[in-house]
């Protein structure tokens, strides 16, 4: 797989009139055996992009229940090496395409062309950086564009214009926008400076705008949907997994126009 | 030969360390904090507000001290303490404190947040908002809480709210995590004051030149006293912010050694010490790239020493790079060796030292041996050990000896 998946994705999606729902999960979270089936699970509740956290232990963007999830996987034995190597090994079985979401140390820690090397050979499709801004990705963007992978960018309420025009200048797969000032974790409601933002994103990006953070249920998810091309899902469906309602994400997912699973 | 010593560069790199590390959120904040600062060092009006907080209520200059019951006891070099100790708090950690309180006002936020390890930080960062009337919170792990009730205490009452942090393993690292994590979602009223030479750019470049005043006090005490410049300069790293102070204004002085001391704690071949140097690789933490102490996988290790101050899993971005052009030796100390300089100082000289500061002075010791009597070695006293005293004294007189 590669960056082109992603596009595919969003160009299908395109033509139906509908919007991209991602789901984050944190792997190895439940055991990394459990990592197949997880996916499995999500594509038949119709998620179009699977965001895959890597535990840290010290993620500064994250809110308590991904924390939580990180802790049992790490606990649980689990490291990106083991990630990608479980990827390699079941990405013929996955429909979707796979976006690696991972603070930079585990990454520098195996060697950046290493790690593209390896992310390609395991099917994954994108890598989103939360802990790299726009100021930082050179040292590692060269050896992921080799490899074909797409370099997502986050995009905030904190970005002014002019940060906006040049996060948007060359983005790949799709941007990130971060619907709060905060860390990972469900929230109610958004404010209009959310839509405010996503809409002044949307004016200035050639690629698909897709919101994340705070989104905990239906209604969320289609308020933000009109304003953009998808939503991110983590924390509602990290915490789901964990207790054993996997037959409740499909709930979480706006309904498509095209067939409905 | 004149080195010209110009770093941080303009992305806020020493060599290959340092940047920017941080979730989006951050930049604008950095951004603004970069500019404001330089604007500040071009202020007359800042620059003599700062003059007169240090000399009226941080109390400096601080002496350099000849240390000459502990100088004939060794029987080599001359050796001078810095005596920051002296400083209000009892630590250098208020120059910077002062410092970040003073800019935070000129930016015109009203709160302000900060980590702390063992208190000293959180302490110092409390005393300048009472002063200032900033509203103040600390985020501090639960286990420091635990173990340092009084500094909790004084914290409160100094007017700051203390937020234990239960995250993670309760623990200094967490603690920063914790206060990022509040910075990223209030950073539009709130100021972060970070306590080392640590994190994203400016925070490096920004505590180095708060502390620095620390070197260029020394050094025109030293020549004063001496009518040169020392041989020597010995000062202990966590995450090196008075290392780095100290360290500064010499750096251009190639005949000036100057050696940083990090916590070998139980022992390198342990696995419980503080010494990201000797024992760490490089990776990113806490907004910089820098050595680290961390497992096969990437993952941030816990750091240990007797001293609470050093076990911090990184060292400064400025250090790594230090390390790396060799300007500076860093060398790593064990609690044993601290504990004995501990004493040692105690008896000789009437001056108790931070477990912290008795690091340098086990390292300066062994400098100072074999030396001619007119060779020179300065010691950075960081702090004093009052706080200390309970500690040692269930290590020494406890019968436990690890």
């Amino acid at each position: 797989m590669s960056k082109a998946q992603i596009d595919q994705v969003f160009e299908k999606l395109k033509e139906s009139g509908d919007k991209a729902f991602i789901s984050y999960i944190m792997a190895g979270d439940g055991g990394l055996d459990g990592l197949k089936h997880q996916i499995k699970t999500l594509e038949a509740a119709g998620v179009d992009i699977i965001e895959l956290g890597i535990p840290f232990s010290d993620p500064v963007a994250d809110g308590p229940v991904i924390q939580q999830a990180g802790i049992r996987a790490l606990d649980a034995g689990v490291s990106l090496r083991k990630i990608l190597d479980e990827l390699k090994k079941i990405k013929d079985d996955i429909n979707v395409p796979i976006v690696l979401m991972t603070y930079i140390n585990p990454v520098l820690n195996i060697g950046y062309q290493a790690f593209a090397e390896d992310a390609r050979n395991s099917g994954v499709s994108g890598v989103i950086l939360p802990d790299v801004p726009f100021e930082e990705e050179d040292e590692i963007s060269t050896h992921l564009g080799d490899n074909d992978i797409a370099l997502v960018r986050l995009v905030t309420l904190t970005s002014d214009e002019g940060r906006i025009r040049e996060l948007c200048e060359g983005a790949e797969g799709f941007l990130y926008a971060v619907t709060v000032k905060g860390t990972t974790g469900g929230r109610t409601s958004f404010g209009e400076d959310t839509y405010e933002l996503l809409r002044k994103i949307k004016g200035i990006a050639d690629v698909p705008v897709c919101a994340g953070f705070g989104v905990s249920n239906r209604e969320m998810a289609e308020a933000l949907g009109d304003h953009c091309d998808g939503v991110i899902v983590g924390s509602k469906i990290v915490e789901m997994l964990h207790q054993g309602e996997a037959e409740g994400i499909k709930n979480l997912i706006p309904e498509k126009s095209s067939a409905v699973k | 030969m004149v080195l010209s010593y110009e770093f941080p560069d303009s992305k806020g790199k020493y060599g290959g360390f340092g940047g920017r590390y941080v979730p989006e959120t951050l930049i604008g904040a950095l951004n603004e904090l970069e500019a404001e600062y330089n604007k500040a060092l071009q202020d007359e009006g800042f620059l003599q507000e700062l003059d007169e907080y240090l000399t009226e209520f941080v109390g400096r200059e601080t002496p350099l001290y000849h240390a000459k019951n502990l100088s004939d006891h060794i029987g080599g070099a001359k050796i001078y303490l810095k005596r920051e100790d002296l400083n209000h708090t009892g630590a250098h950690k208020i120059n910077n404190t002062v410092g970040q309180g003073l800019l935070a006002k000129r930016m015109g936020k009203k709160k302000i947040i900060a980590e702390t390890g063992a208190g000293q930080h959180g302490v110092a960062t409390a005393t300048i908002c009472a002063n200032l009337g900033l509203e103040c919170i600390i985020f501090m792990g639960k286990e420091d809480v635990r173990r340092q009730e009084l500094n909790v205490f004084r914290m409160e009452l100094l007017g700051a709210e203390v937020v234990s942090v239960d995250a993670g393993r309760g623990t200094l690292k967490d603690a920063v995590n914790a206060t990022l994590r509040h910075w990223v979602a209030n950073v539009d009223d709130t100021h972060y004051i970070l306590g080392s030479v640590l994190g994203p750019h400016p925070f490096p470049q920004i505590v180095r030149d708060f502390q620095s005043v620390i070197g260029s006090e020394t050094r025109e005490q030293v020549m004063e006293k001496e009518g040169r410049l020392p041989d020597s300069v010995v000062a202990c790293i966590g995450g090196g912010s008075n290392a780095m102070g100290m360290f500064y204004p010499f750096i251009e002085d190639e005949g000036v050694d100057l050696i940083g001391v990090e916590s070998a704690g139980k022992g390198l071949d342990t696995d419980e010490y503080a010494a990201s140097i000797s024992k760490g690789r490089v990776g990113v933490l806490h907004g910089a790239k820098m050595h680290l102490l961390q497992d096969d996988a990437g993952q941030i290790q816990e750091a240990y020493s007797v001293s609470a101050g050093l076990d911090y899993p990184g060292i400064g971005p400025e250090h790594s790079h230090l390390h790396t052009t060799g300007r500076v030796n860093y060398v790593s100390r064990n609690d044993m060796e601290a504990l004995a300089a501990f004493e040692l100082l105690s008896r000789k000289e009437g001056i108790i030292p931070a477990l912290e500061s008795a690091h340098a002075v086990a390292e300066a010791i062994e400098a100072a041996k074999g030396r001619r009597s007119d060779e020179v070695v300065v010691i950075c006293l960081s702090g004093r050990g009052d706080k200390d005293v309970s500690e040692v004294k269930r290590l020494l007189r406890g019968g436990e000896n690890e």
